[in-house]
């Protein structure tokens, strides 16, 4: 039986769980952003995107669904397009930039390489955004989450190319910098509030330095 | 313009390729596994996306694009998963040679924490053992 | 043209999936074998793609699909499992 008067950050780790102790089924309205996406890859997987196709694909979806319950996500109800295309444009030239950089390491530095694990306590209360930020991290060459402290939204991750203590701090900044990204993006009404004032780390140096 | 497309089909396949090159030479060179891990995530996202970019302008056919993006966003979905499960569990059993680390600051909490079992499901840290820590 | 491109990106694959096999025979550890052995995937659903380029056919296409998706379960059970021998 899940003590009612947790404090909300511990709250969340019964979340799939309801008062009563009960597993949350997931509500179509809750569920149709997975729906659409399994009926976009039926259609995909088939190579044919006609109504008809699409209209199995919708049942055979509703089927799985249904025979294989899972907890709902739990979305915050936000989303603004803009930042997402900017999320996704910014991300592939990350993406680009650490793969040039993870592979100089390796042609030329060698077994020179040295890396940190470096703890990076994140602003967010929500799991959303803290599996997020770990999954766009890992995608990027040069950084992956090792352990997930869940009670206080801390990733540990593995970071390559970090050898000062100033570099760590940098590192760290540029996660920071993604959440921000993320938050922008998909975040709740309350941490985009209170996130949208920031700038990013290179425009924060940039007005420092004069 | 056929030239132009075939020399653009040319350079995203010969750049994909050499991701995967790189992953390899990675695979070598680099120190202790946990850096290793590094040189593999790369194939995995720019490497498909630029083999998968050139081998749909190469077909030039459309009804192939969306099989593509589900592959990419497959792989998007699924690589942070092993990564993380490789790497957490390699930390946890000493698998990875940590000297080649500059700073750790998980050890004090795994230690704390996986004096018992080096695997499985390793129990959630509460905050209060973290303000502990500290003392 | 395109016969040229692909012999060089399968000799680029070809030393790629060498370095992998020597990480692979060399270890020292399983994490190790698994990380080598998940890059080799990658590797061979690159080879499928240059050969559905090569010869302009898309047969293949599904087992690439697969191969992105169902990738990581390996490497999940293995690393779900190793043990910590010198410690155990």
């Amino acid at each position: 039986m899940p003590n009612k008067n947790l404090a909300p950050r511990d709250q969340r780790i019964d979340d799939a769980l309801d008062t009563a102790g009960v597993r949350h089924r997931a509500t179509l309205k809750q569920e149709w952003p997975l729906l659409l996406l399994l009926v976009f890859v039926w259609g995909a997987l088939w190579q044919d995107f006609s109504p008809g196709n699409l209209l199995f694909g919708a049942i055979i979806a509703l089927v799985i669904v249904n025979l294989f319950p899972l907890p709902p996500v739990v979305l915050s109800g936000r989303l603004n397009l803009w930042y997402c295309v900017k999320l996704f444009a910014w991300f592939l030239g990350q993406v680009i930039a650490a793969s040039v950089h993870v592979a100089w390491l390796a042609v030329v530095r060698g077994k020179q390489t040295r890396s940190s694990v470096i703890a990076v306590p994140l602003r967010t209360d929500s799991d959303l955004i803290v599996m997020t930020v770990g999954h766009v991290l890992t995608l990027i060459p040069g950084s992956f989450v090792l352990d997930v402290d869940r009670s206080s939204s801390t990733l540990y991750l593995h970071y390559i190319d970090v050898d000062s203590a100033r570099e760590v701090e940098k590192a760290r900044e540029n996660i920071r910098d993604i959440e921000r990204r993320l938050i922008m993006a998909i975040g709740s009404q309350d941490e985009y509030e209170a996130i949208k004032n920031e700038c990013s780390p290179r425009v924060r140096r940039k007005k420092e330095q004069p | 313009m056929e030239i132009f497309l075939d020399i653009l089909v040319a350079v995203l396949l010969i750049l994909g390729c050499l991701m995967s090159l790189i992953a390899g030479i990675g695979l070598l060179t680099f120190p202790d596994m946990l850096t290793r891990m590094h040189a593999a995530t790369k194939p995995q996202v720019l490497g498909f996306l630029l083999i998968f970019a050139g081998l749909a302008i190469h077909l030039r056919n459309w009804t192939i694009v969306p099989v593509l993006i589900v592959a990419w966003a497959m792989q998007l979905l699924t690589a942070p998963v092993s990564a993380h499960m490789i790497g957490r569990s390699g930390y946890r059993t000493k698998h990875a040679a940590k000297d080649t680390l500059f700073s750790d600051e998980l050890r004090q909490v795994v230690d704390k924490v996986s004096s018992g079992s080096a695997t499985g499901a390793i129990p959630v840290v509460d905050s209060q053992d973290h303000e502990q820590d500290g003392k | 043209m395109i016969e040229v491109v692909i012999w060089i990106c399968g000799s680029l694959l070809a030393l790629g999936g060498i370095a992998c096999l020597i990480r692979v025979v060399k270890g020292p550890s399983i994490l190790d074998r698994v990380l080598a052995l998940d890059v080799m995937l990658l590797i061979i659903s690159a080879a499928l793609c240059l050969e559905m380029a090569l010869n302009r056919h898309t047969d293949y296409l599904l087992f690439v699909v697969a191969a992105c998706t169902l990738g990581f379960i390996g490497s999940v059970t293995v690393s779900r499992y190793v043990s910590d021998q010198r410690n155990a």
